[in-house]
């Protein structure tokens, strides 16, 4: 069934298609009608599940882990503030192997106070251990939240699903709603090997000396770095019941690329656009579309980049005192791969001012005119 | 034939707590566990915050208790009680109790948040505070639960605690949440009984038990039985159970008061305290004894 509904929706639709079973929510803007639609289909039980109205997103994501612990499916949503009031609990989620999933809207972190679209939000959970998944239409939102359960149960990692503000939280799409059957082929119902319960009693989380520490640690990343292929394989699982793929990374004309952006959200879209015009003008360009940061996807990274003449990397986020955060992992990824090409790297977009086509096209022109970058951050659209 | 002399249990013989545990001696926050967990039985999932608790069970990969434990972070002793009965509900198991036990710095301080709104969405949990009356896990600290004139780490003599602990139980009563009760480690027939009707009401259960700390009040261990029973005989830490939010019940009335003064002198936390301070300590406890026979 096809319908028209806007990202946060997406969400909503993505969860309840997964038959989340424990949704503990607090309300932000831009992420309210996630949990409003959420709690709406809790109450006609079109959903069968408990929406707890907690007073937090820190005790939203305390109890998204604890009902994950004793078995349950669960679900969340926040954005900006709410996800950074949520850090402790993201590090106790991935660290006690809780496979939750949480939709984050980016949203600029106050002050001043903003509630437009940039990634320095979800960016600076990028190290708590959770996998992040960008999305660029609402389509994709929905499907990722079911992939995230899958790939995320399977390997006992939590997972965010990620959308811009405004640009996709409130923008309304034509979505294909899948099957509830076909859903529940794909992910079966999540049966975690230990789980809370009194029938077979464990502590867990406990104190842990540094002669077991380490170990739990390594063992998360390990898992971690089985991730990018579960994903690609899950993404043909899933292209093959919904004819939709859902990979690393979006290529889009990068074969024959002279200029490779590199981009992700929705200004992953918009890159496309530009890429288009920019061939009409004769300038081969191309877009390669970061879907997921964590895992970070490094052998596609290198393989598609390792290809191309020049990279124009767009950062709507900053590390400050470094540089944009996308710009950095794209660097390290090609650290040592013989032939890289040049490297920029763009800021622009902070705070929800808008990236057109225009915006890439100007960058365009910017990596164009020179052989290599030479300044870490050219800023695109900033009044100085 | 002599008569067989009977000796009759006044408390449950299951034991769900094992020795081992790594308390210090004579704490009396173990003692509180091992009564909860006789009157609540095995089917019971334990949610433990940072706390002395969080230790005592022992470290990975033992645990002294028989029943499951979440180890959750510190503000988060009831969100995360919550999220286990609602995961529990959904994967099936309607049956098992689970509790949310923390300590007062848990329960006064950084988790009163979280507490708060579990209690006005009445869930159906049970929360035990076990008073020892600081940060003891972290080193003797001040708490909002530590007492007026208390020495404290925090609170150095020549600074001692110069407000009073404040009153989580007319917090929570203001929730009107189905069932509260005080108990003491000195009392635990009271405690049992109290815990098992607990156990059969459903919705926010809260419970607030004195338990003495040998090493944060400077007390010998022999003594933590005799001081929080001599904190329940003179009002210090009165044994009631509140109703719906409004009906009190005293579950130990006392015909005379000990003074106060028995009680302080036991413990080093109190030694700078001059006899003007300790009559101050004496008029407050006089004052809090009449507000709780007149709410009767
Ligand atoms: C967010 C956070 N802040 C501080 C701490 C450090 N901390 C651990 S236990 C504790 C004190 C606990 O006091 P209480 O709840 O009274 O339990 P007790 O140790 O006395 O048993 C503190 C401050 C922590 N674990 N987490
Ligand atoms: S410090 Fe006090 S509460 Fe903590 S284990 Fe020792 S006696 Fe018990
Ligand atoms: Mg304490």
């Amino acid at each position: 069934m096809k319908k028209v509904i806007m990202g946060n929706h997406a969400l909503s639709y993505g969860a309840m298609l997964s038959r989340a079973q424990v949704i503990p929510a607090y309300p932000i803007t831009p992420q309210t009608q996630v949990v409003e639609l959420l709690s709406e289909m809790c109450a006609s039980k079109t959903l069968d599940a408990k929406f707890i109205k907690v007073e937090s997103e820190h005790s939203a994501m305390a109890s998204c882990i604890s009902a994950s612990a004793a078995g349950a499916r669960t679900f969340t949503a926040t954005s900006a503030q709410g996800l950074a009031l949520m850090h402790e609990m993201l590090h106790w989620a991935s660290g006690g192997r809780h496979p939750v999933v949480l939709g984050n809207i980016n949203r600029a972190m106050a002050p001043g106070w903003s509630i437009w679209t940039d990634q320095n939000d979800s960016l600076s959970e990028r190290d708590t251990g959770w996998m992040q998944f960008y999305c660029s239409s609402n389509q994709e939102v929905l499907d990722s939240v079911i992939q995230a359960y899958k790939v995320g149960e399977a390997l006992m990692i939590p997972a965010m699903v990620i959308l811009d503000a405004f640009a996709l939280s409130h923008t309304y799409e034509v979505v294909e709603i899948p099957e509830q059957d076909k859903v529940d082929a794909f992910l079966p119902p999540f049966k975690p090997e230990i789980r809370l319960t009194p029938d077979d009693p464990h502590a867990f989380g406990g104190l842990t000396g540094p002669e077991h520490y380490f170990e739990l640690r390594y063992k998360l990343q390990k898992d971690m770095e089985k991730a990018p292929a579960l994903i690609e394989g899950t993404g043909l699982e899933f292209e093959r019941l919904f004819g939709r793929r859902l990979g690393l990374v979006d290529e889009y004309k990068c074969g024959d690329a002279d200029l490779l952006f590199v981009s992700s959200g929705t200004a992953g879209y918009t890159a496309n656009v530009a890429v288009d015009l920019l061939r009409d003008e004769g300038i081969k360009a191309g877009n390669l579309r970061m879907r997921v940061v964590r895992p970070f996807p490094f052998e596609t990274v290198r393989r598609i980049l390792g290809k191309a003449k020049k990279a124009a990397v767009v950062d709507r986020n900053i590390s400050y005192g470094h540089h944009g955060i996308f710009y950095q992992e794209v660097k390290s990824a090609l650290y040592g791969v013989k032939k890289a090409p040049p490297v920029f790297g763009y800021i622009t977009g902070l705070g929800g001012r808008d990236i057109t086509p225009d915006t890439f096209k100007e960058i365009a022109a910017h990596a164009l005119a020179k052989d290599g970058p030479d300044e870490e951050i050219v800023w695109i659209g900033v009044k100085r | 034939m002599k008569k067989d002399k009977k000796m009759t249990l006044t408390l449950p013989a299951e034991e769900l707590m094992s020795p081992g545990h790594l308390a210090c001696q004579g704490c009396g926050a173990t003692l509180a566990m091992r009564y909860m967990l006789k009157a609540l039985g095995q089917r019971t999932v334990l949610c433990i915050p940072a706390c002395c608790w969080a230790v005592i069970d022992g470290p990975y990969p033992y645990s002294c208790l028989d029943a499951p434990i979440y180890h959750c972070a510190f503000e988060t002793a009831a969100s995360t009680a919550t999220g286990v009965k609602a995961g529990l509900e959904m994967t099936g198991d309607t049956e098992t109790t689970v509790v949310a036990w923390a300590g007062d710095g848990g329960t006064f301080d950084i988790g009163i948040q979280a507490l708060s709104g579990a209690a006005e969405r009445n869930d159906d949990i049970i929360y035990v505070c076990y008073d020892n009356e600081a940060y003891m896990n972290t080193g003797i600290q001040r708490s909002s639960a530590t007492p007026y004139g208390a020495w404290t780490t925090t609170t150095p003599v020549k600074h001692f605690k110069d407000r009073p602990k404040k009153d989580i139980v007319a917090i929570m009563a203001a929730h009107r949440i189905p069932y509260i009760a005080t108990a003491s480690v000195s009392h635990p027939e009271d405690f049992v009984k109290k815990m098992k009707k607990a156990k059969a009401i459903k919705g926010t259960r809260f419970f607030h038990v004195f338990a003495p700390c040998p090493t944060g009040w400077k007390s010998r261990p022999d003594d933590s039985v005799k001081l929080a029973r001599l904190a329940v005989q003179n009002a210090y830490f009165p044994l009631f159970e509140i109703e719906d939010g409004e009906k009190v019940t005293i579950n130990l009335k006392l015909k005379e008061k000990k003074p106060v003064a028995d009680y302080i002198r036991l413990q080093g936390r109190f030694r700078h305290l001059s006899e003007a301070h300790i009559a101050a300590i004496q008029d407050e406890v006089d004052a809090r004894w009449a507000r709780l026979l007149k709410s009767c």
